[in-house]
């Protein structure tokens, strides 16, 4: 199985969200980045595992500028076998999707993983952007996949229960949570990961199709008032007056 | 099960003078400490037991020998990634540091540094896949900061040297595989010798009731006429000079462990004051808590810069043990004034298990006696400024 798996860069869970010019960009000053966990937790980890148990390789990649490369190194240390990053910095998901497949569009990955969204953008729209433009089936929001040969079985969370597909390689898949347990790099693989080859790739021709023109911070949460059980009448007034939604 | 929502502080931007490999190895073993040391070890803490479990892992994030070259199983990594390490592990217990600091620096460092090939091939790989434990016998009952007045010794037998004698204070000596034990011969000349458990006449006793690094064995090395093939002394180097270089290293590590304690502890004082409301607003919000937390901030900005300063004098092979000294002394007294300060934030909740606080104070109460007592290295910056010996 030769697989390919898309990792972004995001900041960290625990980073100060700020915007600088004129709320259209994200302040990155003193921000720490990660590899975004559901591409790392889930889709890499997965991927490894089916290398692991059937042979093969696991090849990385990522849209983005010198800047990405420690987070690609981390793929690579938690045992990826080669990177690629097409070197340009994309502004919107149909740019990412493009070069993705651009890239990997007669590599022959018998599939491409992704994670179900990235923890910043949120937007769930590259992987299957990437299944359109290759023509491959598109399962989203898998948490479980099993291969037998070529053919995958599937487990797709859904309202209330569970959804169980198949299919038969190549396609493209989203992971959920579940699919996998993260996994903590070892020494070894940290020094294996300085010699792995990471290929800088120069983007193809692609425009970005949509601008982001603001940034906004959600509404600061407001205090939380108590009122006595019994002063039923205060309340009434505070949502009349104060509130204003009665 | 308890959640680790440690954060580290990081004042100066001090991560943009770290290479991204050294960022990788601090950040790995931060996800192990919060994966496999934070959920377990105040039990173990509160049990005085050692997670013996934890070393396979310590092994294979480079724990065991990360200096040492990888041809003898080490990780061959600089002097920074092992402080990086040595860091965070402290982050999660001085124990599991103190693990770590003996038998890289003390057990794997002399191996490596004053025995020969066969003993480096022999002890090596073991050590640094934790397959082995080793110990470190330099202190005795009567000789703890003179260690030079040492009276074991061995006597040579013609095939064998004879040891008998008595090392106290021992960090794994009732779990240990095999230990360098510090001897002096029938010349009054101090060695190394490696001793191996299951050497007749060699009994490792426990130290119990430790109020103190609870998370880690201590104990006595005994030697009662213990035949040592003579294959086991450590030529390459004789001397007080000798295990005082592993001790350098050691103490090298202990400067940046100590730091991982004192974030610790800030960064717990720092989440509960903001969220403790005392006089209907956060504790935070005082000014006597406001004076802590900024001070707290600023020793640990400084004792990370002492470090990361240390470490690149240690990578050109430049840092003397005075140095070396200034930085255990200074790093592990901020650590313990911070353990000290956030437990009193913390109030009553400080003195539980809930926090990892108070389990932090007490281990560095062996911290600053053990490698050099606190006032033993303000002897040697003192005798290295002035010129002039104090310590008799
Ligand atoms: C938990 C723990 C683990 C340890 N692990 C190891 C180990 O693995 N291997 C090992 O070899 N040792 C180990 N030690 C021993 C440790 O290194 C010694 O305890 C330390 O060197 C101090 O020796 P001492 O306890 O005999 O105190 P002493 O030397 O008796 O000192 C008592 C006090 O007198 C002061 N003092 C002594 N001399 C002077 C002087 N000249 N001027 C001014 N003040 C002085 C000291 O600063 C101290 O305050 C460990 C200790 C502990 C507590």
């Amino acid at each position: 199985m030769n697989i390919l798996v898309c990792i972004s860069k995001v900041p960290d869970t625990t980073a100060k969200i700020a915007f600088t010019d004129g709320d259209t960009k994200f302040d990155t000053n003193g921000v720490q980045f990660i590899v975004n966990p559901y591409d790392e937790w889930y889709a890499l980890v997965r991927a490894l595992e089916i290398k692991e148990a059937a042979g093969g390789k696991v090849t990385v990649i990522n849209v983005g500028t010198a800047d990405n490369d420690p987070t690609i190194r981390k793929a690579l240390a938690i045992g990826a076998d080669d990177a690629v990053r097409i070197n340009m910095d994309p502004k919107d998901a149909m740019t990412t999707a493009k070069q993705i497949t651009d890239y990997a569009k007669d590599k022959g990955f018998d599939m491409i993983l992704c994670g179900k969204e990235t923890i910043d953008y949120n937007g769930s729209q590259v992987a299957g952007m990437i299944a359109a433009l290759l023509e491959q089936p598109y399962i989203s929001y898998a948490s479980k996949l099993d291969m037998n040969g070529n053919s995958a079985t599937i487990e797709r969370d859904i309202q209330g229960g569970k959804e169980v597909i198949e299919v038969q390689a190549p396609f493209v898949l989203s992971a959920a949570k579940g699919m996998a347990e993260a996994r903590i790099p070892n020494m070894r693989g940290i020094m294996a990961a300085r010699t792995k080859p990471l290929e800088v790739v120069e983007p193809s021709e692609s425009a970005d199709a949509t601008e982001i023109v603001k940034f906004e911070l959600p509404a600061a949460k407001g205090d939380c008032k108590y009122i006595d059980a019994e002063n039923a009448g205060e309340l009434l007034e505070l949502l009349r007056n104060e509130a204003k939604v009665l | 099960m308890k959640t680790d929502n440690f954060q580290s502080p990081d004042y100066y931007n001090i991560d943009d003078l770290l290479s991204d490999e050294h960022k990788l190895i601090r950040n790995t073993v931060r996800d192990w400490v919060k994966k496999e040391v934070t959920p377990i070890i105040e039990d173990y803490a509160q049990k005085a037991e050692y997670p013996q479990e934890l070393n396979k892992g310590i092994a294979e994030l480079g724990g065991f020998g990360p200096y040492i070259p990888e041809e003898y199983g080490g990780a061959g990594l600089d002097q920074i990634s092992y402080g990086l390490i040595m860091q965070e592990l402290e982050r999660g217990d001085s124990g599991i540091r103190s693990a770590a600091s003996v038998q890289s620096s003390l057990v794997m460092f002399p191996i490596y540094q004053y025995g020969n090939e066969e003993q480096r091939k022999k002890y090596l790989p073991k050590l640094a896949s934790g397959e082995f434990v080793g110990s470190f016998g330099l202190t005795e009952p009567d000789h703890g900061s003179n260690p030079s007045g040492m009276i074991t010794n061995f006597k040579d037998q013609g095939d064998h040297y004879l040891l008998n004698g008595a090392k106290m204070w021992i960090t794994n000596a009732p779990i240990c595989d095999v230990a360098v034990v510090w001897a002096k011969n029938e010349e009054g000349r101090i060695h190394g010798l490696v001793v191996e458990r299951g050497m007749e006449g060699f009994t490792t006793p426990e130290t119990h009731g430790k109020w103190s690094l609870r998370a880690s064995r201590t104990g006595e090395l005994v030697f009662d006429n213990v035949k040592v093939p003579k294959e086991n002394l450590l030529e390459g180097k004789s001397g007080l000079g000798a295990p005082l270089s592993c001790l350098d290293s050691a103490r090298y590590g202990i400067a940046w462990g100590a730091i991982g304690a004192a974030m610790d502890c800030y960064d717990s004082a720092l989440r509960y004051s903001k969220e403790r409301i005392q006089f209907e607003q956060p504790i935070a919000s005082f000014q006597l808590v406001q004076k802590k937390l900024a001070e707290m901030i600023t020793e640990i900005t400084k004792a990370q810069l002492l470090a990361l300063r240390l470490g690149q004098l240690k990578n050109e092979g430049k840092a003397t043990s005075q140095q070396i000294s200034m930085a255990k002394r200074n790093n592990v007294k901020m650590a313990l004034d911070i353990a000290r300060e956030a437990r009193q934030i913390h109030g009553g909740m400080g003195i539980t298990g809930e926090y990892s606080i108070m389990r932090h104070m007490m281990n560095l109460e062996s911290v600053i006696t053990y490698e050099g007592t606190h006032d033993i290295h303000l002897l040697i910056t003192g005798l290295d400024v002035t010129g002039i010996n104090a310590f008799k």
